[in-house]
């Protein structure tokens, strides 16, 4: 039975230094992120599942991240993801660059408890010489040469999700963003933010049992109405353009020690409300 | 070349007929996020010959698939005809580069990172290149960080790769064999003299290249009327910006 709390208790569970895994859009847990940001967390090890939006963003923007890995970081139609360009360029982030399905595939070796999993393309990536961790071997079933790159799997301290419903037992109904599941299942912990918390039993429901994360991995739930704002939650609303917008320009700026002060507040409800 | 049309026919126009053109015989298209021109190639290839399209970051019951994992089995497994990269860098081995210009890692500008490119490129098996600025920044003669490579020795297991590069100037298609790109087309008005001053690397060329063909009345009423209502849906500010159409509710 998992713990219902706060976002900030949440937040609190997530340590210094753990590797946390983040999902990509849409259903981004922005709530959990500004409160990580709110409570100071340092060294966290992000790894994006499988690219990184605002969240991560917002994170390195804050100085809460050590190490990113993530197969890319980008604030999609809104350009470039200014505090991780600027910091992997100074050097203040560790970065392992990654390509997506080479996530999915650690994350589902996590999943399983299997040590590593193979992978077919890469060979010939620069990525390859940046990432040690990556081997390559013959394939043992294959009497001719074929190389295949092998994977260690992905076991994250702790998933941080958002999703469209929990219920009180903790399950998350993750609709058909399979991943999350993925994500889940491999961390070794899972912490989650939900749009709603509905009452009984969301297992008990045939529509919707098949598209749960289990309460069996779910540590803590907290209701978080808007938990993705200003990042989409589709079947309950869709990205907010201008703050986007007013992120971008005021990170840009900020990542570049030229004023954007503001960066932070244009993504937090209350002041965002306020300024308008 | 920028904004203007060709007569009646826009620039936008004119490269969703040229990408749809690419995509003969293919079964089913994907086409990743950020790319409206080629979302609306592969729809409109849809439209004349009923192929699947995935087009991500569209919610249409169509192009729905199962979370982020399925795209990428699918292409392992052979399910993925063509899909279509890009690149900051692009050099004449057709390597492309999404990481970042200068040395890696501290890279001099870094860039968002490989996404799926490093696999997909090696199992789809026809790879579009499309990247509308067509200038030497872009088209180096060797990429600063290959995220992609263009080609592969023997004996790397690859059913995919580099097929055509489309931009605002011509068209080219890659020859696996010898790693090398060659002029199929320029567009109307553009000289070959133009695209070799604004190539940071070598390619074949014919000494008189084709120019590339517009879109007929028929095609143009196609990318007018459906295509332009389903690409709004995946790119609102596209469909408005280009075709005046609002995504429907």
């Amino acid at each position: 039975m998992a713990m219902i709390e706060s976002v900030e208790a949440l937040a609190a569970r997530v340590p210094d230094g753990a590797l946390v895994a983040i999902s990509k859009e849409p259903f981004v847990p922005m709530a959990l992120a500004r409160a990580l940001i709110a409570r100071q967390a340092r060294d966290l090890h992000v790894v994006t599942v499988p690219v990184g939006r605002l969240a991560v963003d917002a994170l390195i923007g804050a100085g809460c991240v050590a190490t990113v890995e993530t197969s890319g970081v980008s604030l999609s139609e809104y350009g470039q993801a200014p505090f991780f360009s600027a910091a992997v360029k100074e050097g203040r982030v560790r970065v392992k660059d990654a390509t997506c399905p080479a996530v999915y595939a650690a994350m589902q070796a996590g999943e399983k408890g299997a040590p590593f999993i193979p992978i077919r393309g890469v060979i010939g990536s620069d990525l390859l010489k940046h990432r040690p961790d990556w081997k390559v071997i013959q394939n043992p079933f294959e009497a001719d040469e074929d190389p295949i790159v092998l994977l260690p799997a992905i076991q994250p301290d702790v998933a941080v999700l958002h999703v469209a419903e929990a219920d009180r037992f903790g399950n998350l109904w993750v609709g058909g963003l399979h991943h999350l599941k993925t994500i889940a299942h491999a961390a070794k912990r899972t912490v989650a933010t939900a749009e709603r918390i509905v009452e009984g039993n969301l297992a008990a429901d045939p529509a919707k049992a098949p598209n749960l994360v289990s309460d069996l991995y779910v540590e803590a739930v907290a209701e978080a109405p808007g938990g993705a704002w200003p990042m989409d939650a589709p079947g309950f609303y869709g990205i907010d353009d201008a703050a986007m917008r007013a992120y971008a320009a005021t990170a840009r700026s900020a990542s570049r020690g030229e004023g954007g002060e503001g960066w932070l507040d244009v993504i937090t409800p209350a002041q965002a409300k306020a300024a308008q | 070349m920028s904004a203007e049309a060709f007569g009646d026919v826009r620039r936008e126009e004119l490269l969703i007929h040229v990408i749809c053109g690419l995509l003969d015989g293919c079964r089913h298209v994907a086409v990743g996020t950020m790319s409206p021109i080629p979302g609306s190639g592969a729809l409109l290839a849809r439209e004349k010959r009923g192929m699947r399209v995935t087009v991500l970051g569209s919610d249409l019951p169509e192009h729905r698939s199962d979370g982020g994992m399925e795209l990428f089995d699918m292409a392992g497994q052979g399910r993925m005809d063509a899909f279509f990269l890009s690149g900051g860098q692009i050099d004449g081995q057709a390597n492309i580069n999404l990481h970042g210009a200068g040395a890696y890692p501290n890279m001099k500008v870094r860039w968002s990172g490989a996404f799926g490119s490093a696999y997909l490129y090696f199992e789809v098996p026809r790879v579009i290149l499309f990247r509308e600025e067509h200038s030497p920044r872009v088209f180096v003669e060797q990429v600063d960080f290959i995220s992609a490579p263009g080609v592969s020795p023997p004996g790397v297991r690859r059913r995919g790769g580099p097929h055509a590069l489309v931009t605002e100037l011509c068209l080219m298609m890659f020859d696996r064999e010898r790693a090398r790109f060659s002029l199929a087309s320029l567009h109307p008005g553009v000289t070959l003299e133009e695209v070799r001053d604004r190539t940071g690397f070598d390619f074949d060329a014919p000494e008189e290249p084709p120019t590339t063909g517009l879109p007929d009345a028929e095609t143009l009423a196609l990318i007018r009327g459906p295509v332009a209502h389903k690409i709004a849906e995946a790119y609102p500010e596209f469909g408005r910006a280009v075709f005046g159409v609002e995504a429907a509710a």
